[in-house]
Order: structure tokens, then C-alpha cells, then sequence
């Protein structure tokens, strides 16, 4: 019989917990969601539907008021030739919420904020708390936090749940996003504990979100469906839905399309709303609309016919 | 002990990436007397659409290097194309519509083509571009820039020559290119895909398609990224592509369907091919500020 390890890291004990992902297995599915073939009347639906799942995002330190305003007139109203719906909500630095929130006026559009100091999450817990409360406080209906990395893989977990779940507090209505990062979490078993560790203080509706964006890697469809076999496996034991928003490196459509296949086919149609699925992207909205123009007139598009700052020619 | 026989795949050649048609389908090309030589990627307007986005990228890069080091680029390809005529000759000359001797004389004429828009890339500024006489105290000038991504659709024949006197012009005042290739014998061009990737000139500049030109015709001629079309069509062809290109208010030059031989004169050869795809921009400036 082997031996049996009584001291155990904490970090091996809940990866011990959730169990292991497979990773030939799950990059095997997800390539063949890169096979579904969806056209005309399917595709135009799946494109909308994108467009009313966005968080559209500017995340940069030279917004200004204006870029952040023009944002906000694209999230209502994407498109001057071809009907939308509009984003599911804009998402800004918390100094910007405000200017947002004025700009949005009465449309159905939400404003989420990044916090916690965003995107290191290196500062104290008692300011990163004040960015929350402030953010919420200036009008911002969803909150996007980022979870210390180097404390997950040193094993501080409890630290993170803790952390989590003040969050989570100091969100008070507003929704809250849990930005695992998963670049830097290294494996995919890594993913899947922090998933689950995140899910065991989230509130029903609160969102796992995969990157910041502001890292060398982003949203794949691997760890994206890693998080998504997550999301299943909780809430069957649980009943609690978790939501979950990749961001970063989406950028277009065909993509989209190929993420909106992975929740079809692991969570179905439940998940299939901005309830509880989301894209976080910056550059992915024009290239929809791109689409979305060529299914109504036929011809492909150029591209400085939409709001992009194009480098090409 | 007999070798295996070691045959070549003919692949198209998009974005410096030799590539199949992501629609995975081929056509046979066959030789005299219907003997298979190959099968060649049959491109479709997703292929087509696929190149336009590279074409654009590398499209800025491209017209932004000296008009010397665009210049020496070309002469590099026709140091390449020279280096492996006969290849080209064999090549022009596999499906059996023309003699060796006939294709030889089209691989040097191809070649003289191309050394000849070399020559032009740092001299057709000083030509057609000038500085406008007017009655005041303005200087007043016009110089040109390229016009952006350019459709190129070859003739069946001279397969070879027709594509680089339709190309090479376009690209040495910094256009970028995508280009259909003859259906009758692409075999030239796909060689020509590996000397232009061994020539220096940026991936994506140059995309050339192979496949049938009533199956991307139209995408070529509506796709409203595309500036400029370079065209070698017959009547109804002809068409087409005006009306769909007069949506997007393209600049379009059609060769009408020549007799072979015509691609072989000296006036194909000229600066007015170049001026086709440019744009002017005149400005004025206050004399002494």
C-alpha cells in the first residue's frame, strides 16, 4: 500500500478535491468545436447574441472621458446600418464610472468596473476594498476583481477566499467578476481549483472571468472550457449557477462563434444569456458588426468603414 | 534500388505561407492527351477574403520602405526567376498548349518584366509626379501614393507573363496584391509563389490564388476592401465585374481577353501601368514660410 501523505500543501489538497483535467482530452474537444459549420440565418443569431452578451472594454491608461463616451454611444447603438441589440455593459477603469454612467443615461446597458487593483491585485486588501465601494458607489452595476496569483500558487487559499468573499461583500447589489488570470496559473488543474475555490463564495449569478486581458495569454477555448466543465460540475452538486465571462484575445467573430459552441454543448441553453455568459473585448464588437453587414448586403466589407483604428490599408 | 517518386504538392501562396484552399478542394491539371500531372488548390472567396486581410497588413510596411529598397526587392525576384527558368519553362510548357522554345521565350520575357518596374520604383515619382505652375505666392505639388490592396486576375494564357505584367506594375509604387492565377495552367504560378518568398519581398504583398475565376469573380470585383482591380477578362466577365465594382467605386482596368502574342510587346511594358494604381495628392504651400 503506498504511503499516505498526512501533510499534504493546501494546494494539493483541493486539487486532490476537485479531481484532475485531462489536458489531451479537453484540447481534443475543443478543436472540434472549431469544425461546427454555422451560416446565414444560424450565424446571424449567434452574432447578435455575441453582441448582447459584450462587456464592451476599454481598459487602457490613456482613456479619456471622450473615448469613454464614443464607447458608450457604440454600446447603444452598435451599428448605424444593421439592428443590434445593444452590449450587455461597458467596462472601465473605476475612475471613469461615473462619466460612463452619465453617458449610458436610461439605456438598459450596464457599467462594469475593474477594482482591486486591477490587474496586479498587489495592494492591500483594505484598498482594494475602498476601490470596490467606491466604484459601486459612483453607479457601477458589476464589479471585475482580480484574485492574487502568486498567493494561489504559494497555497494561501484560504487568503483568497477570504478576499473573495469580502469582495463580494463590499460589492453589496452590484454583480461581482472573479479574474482568475489563468496565464498565470500555469496548469489547467490549477484553473479548475481556483474555479472552484472562487465558486464555493460566490453568490448565484456572479461571474468566473479567465484573463485580464493584460497578459501575454488570454481566453482559449481550452481554458475556457476548463471553466466551463467547472461551472457544471458545481453547480450539479450544488445547484448554484455560476456565470462565466472570457476576456482577452477574442477578436473575432469566427471565435465567438466557436466559444458560444463550447457553453452550447458543456451547460446548454441556461447559459446561453448575458445572464450568465459574457465576452469581455474591445475589438471584437467591429468585427461582428463586420459580419453582420455582410450578411445583410452580401458583399465584404472594408474595414474603415467602422469606428476601428485601422493600421492596415 | 528505385527511388519513390517525389512529387511536389501545389500549394497557393498567401500572406508568405504556402497554403491548400481552407475549402480543401483541389482540380485536376492535366497534360496533352488528358494525363494527370497534379492536382491544384481550388481557392474559393473565403480564400480570397482571407488574403485581402493579409494583403492589407503588410500593405503599409510595404509602401512605406524606399522606393530604392522596393526596387531592389523586384530585381531580387528577377535574380530568383532568372536563376530557375528553366524550371518555369518546363513548367509553362507541362500541360503540352505550348512548346518549350515558346516558353523559354515567355520565361524571358517575364523576367525583362519584372527588371524593367525594378527600374522604375525610385524614377516614376520624378515622372508623374510635379510641382504646378500657379500665379501666386504658392508653391503648389503633386505626388502620389499607392492606392491600397489590388485584385489581379490573370489570362489563361501566357499564364506566366500575364500574371507578373499585371502584378509587378502594381506592387513597385507600393500596392499590395491578390491574384488569381490562370485556370488552365497554374502550375507557373505556384512556382512563382516560391521565388517570390525567397526574393525579400514581405509576406502578403504578393497572394496569389489558384482555382476558377467564375467562382471568386464577383468576390473579387464587390469586395469593397479591395481599391483597385488589374483584370484580364473576356466580355460578359467583363461586366460583372464593372457592375459590382461601381458599388464600392473601385479604380477597375480591364484587359480584354488578347491574342497571346500581344502580351509579348514592348508597349505592355510602360509607366502608365504604374500611374493606373496610384493616387495623387496635391498640395500647396506658402512660398518662403
Amino acid at each position: 500500500m503506498p504511503p499516505v501523505a498526512l501533510n499534504k500543501s493546501p494546494l494539493k489538497r483541493l486539487l486532490d478535491e476537485v479531481g484532475p483535467v485531462d489536458q489531451v482530452a479537453i484540447e481534443e474537444r475543443v478543436a472540434k468545436f472549431t469544425t461546427r459549420s454555422i451560416k446565414k440565418s444560424s450565424k446571424v443569431w449567434g452574432l447578435n447574441l455575441v453582441v448582447s452578451m459584450l462587456d464592451l472594454t476599454t481598459l487602457e491608461g490613456k482613456d479619456t472621458s471622450g473615448k469613454v463616451e464614443s464607447l458608450c454611444r457604440k454600446a447603444i447603438r452598435p451599428d448605424e446600418f444593421v439592428v443590434t441589440p445593444t452590449v450587455a455593459a461597458v467596462c472601465v477603469y473605476p475612475a471613469m464610472v461615473t462619466h460612463a454612467r452619465r453617458c449610458l443615461g436610461d439605456a438598459k446597458i450596464k457599467v462594469a468596473s475593474v477594482a482591486t487593483g486591477f490587474p496586479s491585485g498587489q495592494f492591500p486588501l483594505r484598498t482594494r476594498l475602498q476601490e470596490v465601494k467606491q466604484a459601486v458607489r459612483d453607479g457601477a452595476d458589476e464589479i471585475d476583481m482580480v484574485i492574487q496569483r502568486g498567493a494561489f500558487l504559494t497555497g494561501d487559499l484560504q487568503r483568497i477566499q477570504n478576499e473573495i468573499a469580502a469582495t463580494a461583500e463590499a460589492c453589496g447589489e452590484a454583480r461581482l467578476k472573479v479574474i482568475l488570470e489563468v496565464s498565470e496559473l500555469e496548469t489547467y488543474d490549477n484553473i479548475r481549483a481556483a474555479s472552484f475555490l472562487a465558486m464555493a463564495v460566490l453568490r448565484p449569478g456572479d461571474f468566473i472571468k479567465t484573463s485580464t486581458g493584460k497578459t501575454s495569454g488570454n481566453a482559449t477555448l481550452a481554458n475556457n472550457q476548463v471553466i466551463l466543465e467547472a461551472i457544471r460540475d458545481f453547480y450539479l452538486e450544488t445547484g448554484t449557477p455560476i456565470a462565466i465571462k472570457p476576456a482577452g484575445g477574442i477578436k473575432n467573430s469566427k471565435q465567438a462563434l466557436q466559444f458560444l459552441i463550447a457553453v452550447k454543448e458543456t451547460l446548454g441553453d441556461a447559459w446561453l444569456s448575458p445572464e450568465r455568459y459574457r465576452f469581455g473585448a474591445s475589438s471584437l464588437l467591429n468585427d461582428l458588426l463586420m459580419q453582420l453587414r455582410k450578411q445583410q448586403q452580401g458583399v465584404y466589407q472594408a474595414p474603415w468603414k467602422f469606428s476601428d483604428a485601422f493600421s492596415g490599408y | 534500388m528505385a527511388r519513390l517518386p517525389i512529387t511536389k504538392t501545389p500549394k497557393a501562396y498567401v500572406g508568405g505561407k504556402f497554403i491548400r484552399s481552407e475549402s480543401r478542394r483541389v482540380y485536376p491539371l492535366n497534360g496533352k492527351k488528358g494525363s494527370f500531372i497534379c492536382n491544384i488548390p481550388q481557392c474559393t472567396r473565403k480564400d480570397t477574403r482571407n488574403a485581402v486581410v493579409v494583403a492589407a497588413k503588410v500593405g503599409t510596411n510595404w509602401a512605406s520602405r524606399t522606393p530604392y529598397n522596393r526596387g531592389q526587392i523586384l530585381y531580387r525576384l528577377g535574380e530568383m526567376m532568372e536563376a530557375r527558368s528553366e524550371e518555369l519553362a518546363q513548367a509553362i510548357a507541362l500541360t503540352g498548349n505550348l512548346s518549350i522554345a515558346s516558353a523559354r521565350k515567355e520565361v524571358a520575357t517575364t523576367v525583362d518584366c519584372v527588371i524593367y518596374y525594378a527600374g522604375w520604383t525610385d524614377k516614376y515619382e520624378q515622372v508623374l509626379g510635379n510641382t504646378n505652375p500657379v500665379s501666386g505666392s504658392f508653391l503648389n505639388f503633386s505626388v502620389t501614393e499607392p492606392i491600397g490592396v489590388v485584385g489581379v486576375i490573370a489570362a489563361d494564357q501566357p499564364s506566366l507573363l500575364s500574371l507578373i505584367g499585371l502584378v509587378i506594375p502594381v506592387i513597385c509604387s507600393g500596392n499590395s496584391v491578390v491574384a488569381l492565377a490562370s485556370s488552365t495552367n497554374a502550375y507557373p504560378a505556384i512556382l512563382l509563389g516560391e521565388m517570390l518568398a525567397t526574393s525579400d519581398l514581405p509576406g502578403g504583398v504578393v497572394n496569389i490564388l489558384t482555382g476558377f475565376r467564375h467562382e471568386v469573380l464577383e468576390t473579387f470585383a464587390s469586395h469593397e476592401h479591395l481599391r483597385g482591380l488589374n483584370l484580364c477578362l473576356d466580355k460578359d466577365e467583363q461586366k460583372i465585374a464593372e457592375t459590382l465594382a461601381s458599388e464600392s467605386v473601385k479604380r477597375i482596368c480591364i484587359h480584354s481577353r488578347q491574342t497571346d502574342q500581344a502580351w509579348f510587346d514592348e508597349k505592355h511594358k510602360s509607366l502608365y501601368a504604374i500611374r493606373n494604381f496610384l493616387e495623387f495628392k496635391t498640395t500647396w504651400h506658402p512660398i518662403g514660410a
